[in-house]
């Protein structure tokens, strides 16, 4: 099965785009409660990419990232990855209480910074599933969140060998994330959610919406 | 004169050849593994960014053949061969391959890195394929440039820099 703009109607990707949008709404609200401040999210963006293109909309495949990753597993597999630049992590991290060191260009870095970024992709991950899952009432749970800070195409690569044994596309939902105190424009984070191509039958159907080709 | 250099790139599962005078470049492999096939002396050089080890994983019969290890290196021996290059005085260089997340239970697909890697030598060697250098395996993103005229691999990690094979 290739996936195409075609053989994927307007309103399936309406309902996908409904999806990225509870799922990260949620997410970042965890995150603004975390942090205690605001944090805005954008309209999500559901595209059909070629895995270059997914890689670019993550920032490039070298620009370094701290990029959490896992599966979701249950009734509707895929694959999910927060993806944070490294300076924004670091932001993040010095942000979260209890005083965690953590700087981006020192190494090694710090063990308890490294588990609290662990934590943060837990909890927003963990958000964005649960919110989904009461949306379509699938039964949706996380395997254990992976951290890695390294360059995008690395991490990225590494979460769509699911999908490249059936596939040159994936059909992406993301949403950015944007801390609304630091600078205006940035982008600061990216939820990108990626269901196994079987997946998506199984989605559509459980929210009543006509068959997928 | 180095900023004049064409560079080639060469994206996820893709390859592409290049010339001297030239560069040959593929950026942020993690679990996948970067070949370089070159020969020296016509000063030719391919690379292949495989994303899995075998074709056999496919599970449509049309698929991308630079995205399997087994496929994507006879057709870029061939594709060398068309532009020049002499079956036997082609060798190989290799990096990539790394296990990006350390996960304890269930998928393979985990593990794909070495298995990347194995497939590739393995198929190399059938091919009686001399790899004259490597770099593989680890827990860090690379990224990789081929010179095809001095035959040298440059390998550049987030955390440990710059390495010429």
């Amino acid at each position: 099965m290739n996936f195409s703009e075609k053989n994927i109607s307007s309103i399936q990707l309406d309902i996908l785009k409904e999806i990225g949008n509870i799922g990260a709404g949620h997410a970042a609200t965890a995150l603004s409660t975390l942090l205690n401040k605001k944090i805005d999210m954008s309209v999500p963006d559901v595209k059909i990419v070629s895995f270059d293109e997914m890689i670019d909309m993550a920032g490039g495949p070298e620009s370094v990232v701290a990029g959490v990753f896992l599966r979701i597993e249950g009734d509707a597999p895929g694959s999910m990855f927060f993806v944070l630049p490294l300076v924004q992590a670091e932001i993040f991290i010095r942000e979260l209480p209890g005083n965690i060191p953590f700087c981006a260009d020192e190494l090694p870095y710090d063990e308890l910074a490294l588990s609290a970024l662990q934590e943060l992709g837990n909890i927003l991950s963990g958000s964005y599933l649960s919110s989904l899952s009461d949306f379509t009432k699938l039964s949706l749970f996380p395997s254990v969140p992976m951290l890695s800070i390294d360059m995008v195409g690395a991490i990225i690569g590494t979460g769509l060998l699911e999908i490249s044994q059936v596939s040159d596309y994936a059909i992406v939902i993301d949403t950015a994330l944007n801390d609304e105190l630091q600078n205006t424009n940035a982008v600061n984070g990216h939820f990108f959610l990626l269901p196994d191509p079987e997946s998506f039958q199984i989605i559509f159907k459980a929210l009543g919406v006509p068959d997928y080709e | 004169m180095n900023s004049l250099l064409e560079i080639v790139k060469v994206g996820i599962a893709d390859m592409n050849i290049v010339k001297n005078p030239g560069l040959i470049r593929t950026s942020g492999l993690g679990s996948c593994v970067g070949v370089v096939l070159y020969d020296l002396s016509a000063e030719i050089a391919g690379l292949a960014h495989i994303m899995l080890p075998d074709s056999s994983l496919a599970k449509n019969t049309s698929f991308n053949s630079a995205k399997y290890a087994d496929t994507a290196i006879r057709d870029l021996v061939s594709l060398l061969l068309k532009s020049g290059a002499k079956a036997s005085r082609l060798n190989a260089k290799i990096a990539g391959g790394a296990q990006m997340f350390q996960y304890s239970s269930g998928s393979d697909l985990m593990r794909i890195g070495p298995r990347n890697v194995e497939a590739v030598k393995k198929e190399l060697y059938s091919l009686k394929i001399a790899i004259l250098g490597e770099d593989v395996g680890g827990h860090s993103g690379r990224t990789i440039e081929f010179n095809p005229e001095s035959g040298e691999l440059m390998v550049r990690t987030v955390n440990k820099g710059k390495v010429v094979l």
